[in-house]
């Protein structure tokens, strides 16, 4: 295995930091756009008016692509997020350029690594948070592709990127290192690319599930006579419909789930060819199992009786606790098999 | 069934009842999953024995109740096993009924059209200048083949169509829990019939083993092959010609291999493999992995009565990143007078002296390797308790001298003892596992993953057409098509996709009638064509 090539890794983190740079301008922008933007009175004024319902049908067929027939876009017509050509929808358009940019700049920092260690550069925590987060950014751009209504839902999105590519810029930062024996199989790419994707789409849900939560809740107290919405429920009046975020919350998961369970067992393939043995309990694997179980809870959870809404959408919640557990505690605190965060 | 026993049935029926509802098997789901985390952050003993004493050691009586409720062997453990096992019954007594019932949906043809369509969540209609008859066959044609199409009369020539699709949805999700029940009967079969066996393999000749218990160093069988039910597979290593440890600059690894000679029978010719981390060597139903290795130091000895001995001592490595080992030699003299010698010894590969004398090692590369020994003579205590082949019993032994040595140097102590360190050479742990379950396994997790496809993906439609021939049937007067559509599940876009369905069905109105015109025209050409 060849070394290390310091001045691309070096090169690498430059791009890293420019891309968090980037993407923290376009939060600010997604935020002013949704703050000042003309949609929120819209919604106040109708809970759950139009836009909502195609929101929630787009991303369904986007990503679950069940092999249906090709699907051409239903009758437009639906109000774009802020009224065109506004100072609101132009903040809008230039949040979004930017976060196209800074995708393109982080996509680069994580290619750029691939050259500097000869691999598929998501062997530790901070590549592997860095991989996420373009996931992350580009599942968003992929939804905002299809459905421009929710562009003004962007810095929801972009804000726990940042905040996970800055741990790992600090905390989680490791030097560009080659790969050790046990990780040297083309599984690495397989298995670290499908959780990668997975935990980063569930990541996507569970942003859209506490804005269900909130939604749901700013519903509650208008329903009541002569209430006051104040505080964070007041964030409410400018989100889609509570049912549409519930269902595009679930629609995520129905996309991720299957492919979770493919990345749970290409690992017990590897581990299988690496360890000995294609399950031993070893904690990562533990907590893999403990997330697989949480979703099925949600999954089913979505259809009981008494378990709908705000039962699930909290058994989504804990389940991406239990991923976020699983990449931070245990990787830092617990040792075990897994125990490749680079952080020695 | 009499009254009285119907009643005395009673209670169990309503705890199977309850056992097999939905909500029981969310509970049990949670439970799996809570019951899991102690698992991972306490130290289990199947995985790491010496972490779970020390830990009990450590925290006393909190300890000792944490062992006796199996904390230790979370998933080992009764409490652990009686989740899954109600689990598993809980999905067996819900799949029993869901698969007659998904079995009679299958076999039933698609509902009559209700009587009023537009009721429905997703209706529409449009008119087309075809007759039903020829309509029918359009839109059947629009709709293509994953629909299950049926064509039913009504009074007054009105054609209705009933089309379902999404059968494999439900079908997608029983082959998921059918295959999560094959895969915990296949793992329990794998626990039962597996086994798993190490031993240290030092480099060079007469040092193999062949794939037989006695000759394992730790020996770990499931109940059925620690019975013997199971004979294991007849191979031997009969060498490990030389093994290869690479190193960054920085010292970390970079490339473990083994390369062996072998045999898959005792009778049969020699093989050579290659055995490296992410490669082991599969022999039928049996894989050989490198799972460790080290260093094994070899001395020559002149024992107090003047005989010669040539030795050579597996080191364990006390430190995972620069290999520094610890091990002992144990040469018995004479019995009964106190001639034995016992060598308590270091090695380090990369040695850094330390002010106080003792070696350090600073990186697991081998760069000039010193090994520092503490040599003793008296008695090894051999008629006591096993021992440790790795750690010397001084207990009855007095001290002769320690010296550190560089490959070549040697050292006389007292009474006549000396040693010599000759060299070293490398030992690989191997490991070999047996599970015969694991590949059909595999199967029932390709199956889990089709299943989950199915079950989330697809989506369960139902449509109606109810084709309506005009009132005056005057020829050219247009059908009337009134369109009907439900979503059983997910209905989260049907509006959307009912739309498209419209859309389409729309077209194959004026298709098939511009089609119809045509044929009028030209007819001779279209049957010289032949057409139909």
């Amino acid at each position: 295995m060849a070394g290390i090539d310091g001045s691309m890794a070096h090169l690498s983190d430059s791009l890293f930091t420019t891309a968090i740079a980037i993407y923290s301008v376009g939060m600010v922008g997604f935020v002013a756009e949704y703050s000042f933007g003309k949609r929120g009175r819209i919604a106040a004024t109708v809970p759950g008016a139009v836009p909502a319902a195609v929101a929630a049908a787009a991303p369904a067929r986007e990503l679950v692509g069940a092999g249906g027939p090709s699907v051409e876009q239903a009758e437009p017509a639906q109000p774009a997020s802020s009224e065109r050509g506004s100072a609101a929808d132009r903040i809008g358009r230039f949040a979004f350029v930017l976060t196209v940019l800074g995708a393109l700049v982080h996509a680069g920092s994580v290619a750029v690594r691939a050259i500097a260690v000869d691999a598929v550069p998501w062997s530790n925590m901070y590549e592997f948070a860095s991989v996420a987060g373009l996931v992350g950014v580009i599942a968003f751009l992929a939804l905002m592709w299809r459905i421009p209504q929710i562009r003004h839902l962007g810095g929801f999105v972009l804000l726990p990127v940042i905040v996970m590519m800055f741990l790992a810029g600090t905390v989680l930062y490791s030097q560009a290192q080659p790969l050790v024996p046990a990780l040297q199989s083309y599984w690495l790419a397989i298995h670290v690319t499908l959780v990668s994707v997975a935990e980063g789409a569930l990541m996507t849900s569970a942003v859209l599930t506490v804005l269900f939560l909130v939604r749901q809740r700013y519903d509650r107290v208008c329903e009541k006579p002569g209430a006051t919405v104040g505080g964070l429920t007041g964030f409410g009046a400018k989100l889609p419909a509570a049912a549409t975020l519930d269902k595009a919350a679930y629609r995520v998961v129905a996309f991720s789930f299957p492919l979770y369970t493919v990345a749970v067992i290409c690992g017990a393939i590897w581990a299988e060819a690496a360890w000995g043995r294609y399950w031993g309990w070893d904690p990562k694997e533990t907590w893999a199992f403990i997330v697989w179980v949480i979703y099925a809870c949600y999954l089913h959870a979505r259809a009981t009786a008494g378990w709908k809404g705000r039962a699930a959408a909290w058994v989504n919640l804990t389940g991406f606790f239990a991923i976020t557990f699983n990449f931070l505690i245990v990787n830092i605190v617990v040792s075990g098999l897994h125990s490749y965060a680079g952080l020695n | 069934m009499s009254t009285p026993a119907r009643a005395a049935l009673r209670p169990l029926r309503m705890a199977w009842r309850r056992l097999t509802s939905m909500r029981t098997a969310l509970i049990l789901l949670f439970l799996l999953a809570v019951a899991a985390v102690p698992g991972s952050l306490l130290p289990q003993r199947p995985l790491n024995p010496d972490k779970t004493d020390s830990y009990l050691a450590s925290h006393g009586g909190w300890g000792r109740f944490l062992d006796r409720v199996g904390a230790f062997d979370v998933f080992g453990s009764v409490w652990f096993a009686a989740i899954y096992l109600l689990l598993f019954i809980s999905l067996v007594g819900c799949l029993i009924p869901r698969i007659r019932l998904h079995a009679r949906a299958v076999a039933r043809k698609p509902l009559p059209a209700p009587r009023n369509l537009g009721r429905l969540p997703e209706s529409g209609s449009f008119q087309t200048a075809q007759p039903p008859a020829d309509y029918a066959v359009a839109a059947r044609r629009a709709l293509g083949r994953r629909w299950r199409i049926v064509q039913r009369p009504e009074p007054g020539g009105t054609l209705t169509l009933s089309a379902e699709k999404g059968y494999s949805r439900e079908t997608g999700n029983l082959i998921f829990h059918l295959a999560v029940l094959a895969s915990l009967l296949l793992i329990a079969i794998g626990r039962l019939y597996s086994y798993q066996g190490s031993r240290i393999v030092v480099q060079g000749p007469d040092q193999g083993f062949c794939n037989t218990v006695s000759q394992y160093d730790s020996w770990k069988p499931g109940r059925f092959a620690a019975e013997g039910k199971i004979a294991p597979g007849p191979f031997c290593i009969d060498e490990m010609t030389r093994f290869t440890a690479d190193y960054t600059a920085s010292g970390e690894p970079s490339k473990f291999a083994a390369n062996v000679t072998y045999r898959r029978n005792v009778d049969s010719a020699a093989e050579h493999a290659t055995i490296t981390v992410n490669h082991p060597l599969r022999l039928g139903g049996d894989r050989l992995y490198l799972i460790g290795h080290g260093f094994a130091p070899q001395l020559t000895i002149r024992m107090p009565d003047g005989t010669v001995r040539h030795d050579t001592a597996v080191f364990i490595p006390q430190n995972a990143a620069t290999l520094l080992s610890e091990g002992a030699f144990k040469e018995q003299g004479a019995p009964g007078k106190n001639q034995d010698v016992g060598i308590r010894g270091f090695f380090a590969p990369t040695p850094e002296q330390g002010g106080d004398g003792a070696i350090r090692s600073v990186s697991p590369k081998v760069d000039n390797p010193v090994l520092g020994i503490f040599v003793y003579q008296g008695d090894l205590n051999y008629r006591g308790l096993p021992q440790s082949v790795y750690a010397l019993d001084a207990s009855k032994m007095t001290q002769l001298g320690a010296v550190n040595l560089a490959v070549g140097q040697s050292h006389t102590f007292g009474n006549g003892v000396s040693v010599s360190f000759d060299g070293w050479v490398p030992w690989a742990s191997m490991q070999v596992s047996h599970d015969p379950s694991q590949g059909y396994l595999l199967v029932a997790a390709a199956a889990m993953v089709l299943g989950l496809l199915g079950s989330l993906g697809v989506r369960r439609r139902r449509l109606w057409l109810r084709i309506t021939p005009s009132a005056g049937a005057a020829s050219g007067s247009p059908t009337v098509v009134a369109v009907g559509g439900l979503a059983r599940s997910d209905s989260g876009n049907f509006a959307t996709e009912f739309t498209t369905l419209m859309h389409r069905l729309r077209d194959a109105a004026t298709e098939a009638h511009d089609e119809r015109s045509q044929r009028a025209d030209q007819p001779v050409s279209l049957i010289g064509a032949g057409e139909e």
